[in-house]
């Protein structure tokens, strides 16, 4: 739907500043950046992640006593989907040399590499390969390619500072020194990336960046790379296998404690799957579908932070889980596409994020989580100067006609094809309306914790992508994470490989472990009435779900 | 407003004073609230999808969607996360059909005038009948990048195909029985990796990188603790945000 009458006024108040604002930038006069003291007055004040009950401590398992967000506690601590009893582990359905869990960015990069180094592989996931956070990065992917302007040493301040300083410096260095190379592998596999005639790779700021070192691939960078990935995996059926709608909900163990497969459950058939594997990576990305403090998600359909359970069972624990990273600009109106990302590729190419008063608040390009709490300081009460919206709810404007003041006429339509479209379809030209945003949830910082090889404290299982935490410490930057998923999937294709070349089949295959998890579970009295992993939201019409029933059989 | 809790999808739309139109789905007569798209009627009508619902944002592809309006004979296409539903629509999701991917080694692929038609020798069947671009949710040309994949124009097929979900609604729609799309993905990484100019620059960096011109500075700031790392994070020049490709720090170490 097009603006109503009232935002339509409102947008002249965007308008009438305008021009001066474009002038402002030009001169390089604009609101400029908090300082590291504001930025962390700014965060602890109004931060969904510093709400009073936004963390609650986890009260079993290998990170008893770390405060996380509820909403992954009450998972941690839900008790399997399986009843170990009734699961038959001698009914071996497929065997292989690796299993890979999930079948975004990581486990894809993860199979190509594997592949090649000569394993057998089965990839299990739960839609199709590629229904993946991966497949939905707009913006593009980090890496310092450019030799007059850029290193990896910039990059890697850039990322640690983005993080608050808190990141594992190990990851952080392999995740800046293996970018170019990745980035190459993927220009390699035919990804086609955004060039100048000469070859010369297009780059722009992102939040938080010093030097421009996002690359892209138009404005479906993440769509490029994932269905890159996903034809070359469909030409080796030789070497990998490809399990579809078959997520995994428990890790099996062998007789010495290490990683020796998965149960699947099949969700066309509803029956469960035996692999065993002599190898296992966990792939299985991001949490965004548990709607952390209800609130709206960017994420893909499949993004309930299953990897979590799984490898916590398993005595993994889990590290900067903390922190949970809302994108700044998400669409708050119209509402069919409520929740949906706005690239902050907008904010990279100079876009001013304003108030109902047409006045920019804030740098457009403050790391991810300083600019989702200015804008929420914005609409609070204490400053009280946001947009409302019709259906009640409220944002602030990104000013993306701007751009075309900035760049030249024609510039946003060319640039952003995608939200263009999207945008037409409601009847809104953003090349000349500004669009009406509001943070969403979009990112889990953390995740299960591993070491620079992808290796974790559970021999025989990797892991890698959105499902690990520590590369990013307490704050994630555009751009890094594609590279993440992709730098550190490929490291887990070959260490995965590497062990599992050198191991027989496991024998005394078990789930004892969950049998154990729900000891220690009931000896804490502790019973939240659900079963986990989460695996789909649920959606469904209230009133129907109560009248749904099971016939019996 | 103080800390708004922006709710969840479903709820935030289910409001009671909403007005509810009928929709067929696969023929079955469901009434839901007008405003929302055809995945979250689904699903207040009460299904958990498991196929035909990927990312939820219109660029997986999973959920390809054909509809009939009661009054017209012609035969509509959506992406049911993308299009909200119409009064009276008759419709059916098509998540999934068959195709078959040819195999290839891109490494060893020559990028000639009859590469795409080695693999896909089905395209030279196209009746040019423009089923395909009528049936595209992308709004895509595909017949004319058929067109073009015939002639050999390997680049032209690739830039005509970018914005591509791979949903399938065209091979669905078909009479010639051809996989645009497979065609289309083969066009662009051929493209991709043969036709396009190659990134020197980032070859020379890889290059760079595993002589270890970097390794000292990275393990530098690894030792670093957090006010070190914090003062130089704070002095960090920043590059222009203008377009401006000859721009260099005046602190050219660490380069
Ligand atoms: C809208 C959006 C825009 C983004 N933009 C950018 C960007 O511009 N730049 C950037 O760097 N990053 C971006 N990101 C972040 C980035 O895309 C993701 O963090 C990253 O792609 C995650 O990759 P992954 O492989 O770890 O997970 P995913 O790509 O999400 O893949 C995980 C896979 O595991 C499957 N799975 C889940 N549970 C199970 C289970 N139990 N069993 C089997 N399979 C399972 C899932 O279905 C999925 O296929 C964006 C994210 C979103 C959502
Ligand atoms: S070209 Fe075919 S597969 Fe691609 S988006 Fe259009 S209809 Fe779907
Ligand atoms: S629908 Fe098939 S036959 Fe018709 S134009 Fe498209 S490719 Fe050709
Ligand atoms: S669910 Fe991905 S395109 Fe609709």
């Amino acid at each position: 739907m097009p603006y109503p009458q009232e935002l339509q006024e409102l947008i002249k108040t965007v308008e009438q500043t305008r021009s001066e604002r474009v002038e402002r930038k030009r001169k390089g006069i604009e609101v400029g950046a908090l300082s590291l003291k504001e930025r962390d007055k700014r965060l602890k004040s109004y931060h969904p992640d510093f709400k009073d009950d936004s963390r609650r401590e986890i009260r079993v398992g290998p990170s008893k006593g770390y405060a996380i967000s509820p909403e992954i506690v009450d998972t941690l601590e839900s008790g399997s989907r399986l009843n170990p009893d009734d699961i038959d582990l001698n009914d071996i359905s497929y065997e292989t040399d690796l299993l890979i869990i999930g079948g975004g960015g990581a486990g894809g990069s993860a199979a190509l590499v594997a592949a090649g180094a000569g394993a057998k592989v089965i990839i299990a996931t739960k839609l199709r390969l590629g229904d993946a956070n991966t497949m939905m990065a707009e913006g593009g992917i980090q890496a310092a390619s450019k030799l007059k302007s850029d290193s990896p040493y910039w990059h890697y301040l850039d990322v640690i500072g983005g993080g608050h300083f808190t990141n594992d410096p190990d990851l952080v260095r392999t995740l800046v020194r293996e970018a170019p190379s990745t980035l190459a592998w993927l220009e390699g596999l035919g990804t086609m990336f955004s060039k100048e005639p000469d070859g010369t790779l297009k780059t722009m700021h992102g939040g938080g960046t010093s030097r421009k070192r996002m690359h892209y691939a138009g404005d479906i960078t993440g769509a490029e790379i994932m269905r890159t990935l996903r034809d070359e995996i469909h030409n080796h059926p030789d070497r990998i296998d490809i399990l579809e709608f078959c997520p995994a909900v428990e890790l099996i163990l062998d007789s010495g404690g290490r990683c020796a497969g998965a149960v699947l459950y099949n969700l066309d058939t509803h029956e469960y799957i035996v692999v065993r594997a002599k190898a296992v990576i966990l792939a299985t990305g991001g949490s965004g579908r548990l709607h952390i403090r209800g609130y709206m998600t960017t994420n893909h359909y499949g993004a309930t932070g299953d990897g979590l359970v799984m490898a916590y069972r398993a005595g993994v624990p889990v590290v900067f889980l903390h922190s949970v990273q809302y994108h700044p600009t998400g669409i708050i109106f119209p509402e069919q596409a409520e929740g949906l990302l706005i690239t902050e590729k907008f904010r990279g190419a100079g876009a001013h994020i304003v108030n109902v008063d047409g006045d920019q608040f804030v740098y457009e390009r403050e790391p991810r989580d300083v600019e989702a709490a200015s804008i929420i300081r914005e609409c609070s009460d204490d400053v009280g100067k946001e947009v409302p919206t019709p259906s009640g709810k409220c944002g602030v404007w990104l000013d993306s006609p701007m751009l075309e003041f900035l760049h030249g006429p024609g510039y946003v339509k060319k640039e952003f094809p995608g939200k263009y479209i999207l945008f037409k379809r409601y009847g809104i030209d953003i090349s000349k309306e500004p669009m009406l945003i509001y943070p969403t949830l979009h990112y889990q910082n953390g995740g299960i914790e591993f070491k620079s090889d992808a290796s974790t404290v559970l021999e025989g299982l990797y892991t890698a992508g959105e499902v690990a935490g520590g590369v990013h410490g307490e704050n994630r930057l555009m751009g890094n994470s594609l590279l993440d998923v992709t730098v550190f999937g490929r490291i887990a294709g070959h260490s995965a490989t590497e062990y599992a070349m050198n191991k027989d089949m496991p024998e005394g295959l078990s789930l004892d472990h969950v049998v154990r998890y729900h000891k220690e579970l009931k000896k804490a009295r502790i019973d939240t009435g659900m079963h986990s992993p989460v695996i789909l939201p649920d959606y469904t019409n209230p009133d129907v779900k109560e009248k749904q029933v099971v016939i019996a059989p | 407003m103080a800390s708004q809790t922006v709710p969840v999808e479903v709820k935030s739309e289910t409001k009671s004073e909403e007005k509810l139109i009928p929709i067929n789905v696969m023929d079955r007569r469901y009434m839901v609230p007008e405003n929302l798209t055809i995945m979250k009627a689904l699903e207040y009508a009460g299904y958990q999808l498991t196929r035909g619902c990927g990312c939820r944002g219109g660029i997986c592809g999973a959920c390809g969607t054909v509809y009939r309006m009661p009054d017209s004979h012609r035969i509509e296409v959506a992406l049911a996360c993308q299009t909200i539903v119409k009064e009276e629509m008759f419709l059916s999701q098509i998540p999934f059909f068959p195709r078959n991917k040819a195999i290839y080694d891109l490494y060893e692929i020559e990028p000639e005038q009859s590469t795409l038609s080695e693999f896909y020798p089905e395209i030279f069947k196209c009746i040019g009948c423009g089923t395909c671009t009528r049936s595209c949710p992308q709004d895509i040309e595909v017949m004319d990048y058929v067109a073009y994949a015939i002639r050999g124009e390997i680049q032209k097929v690739a830039e005509l195909s970018f914005d591509c979900v791979m949903c399938g609604l065209c091979i669905a729609r078909c009479p010639a029985e051809e996989a645009q799309p497979l065609v289309a993905i083969l066009a662009r990484r051929i493209y991709g990796k043969h036709i396009a100019p190659k990134a020197k620059h980032l070859s020379d960096r890889v290059t760079q990188i595993e002589n270890g011109h970097f390794d000292k500075s990275l393990e530098d700031l690894m030792k670093f603790d957090a006010e070190k790392l914090k003062e130089l994070y704070v002095k960090r020049e920043k590059e222009s945000e203008l377009p401006d490709p000859d721009w260099e720090p005046e602190d050219k170490s660490h380069l």
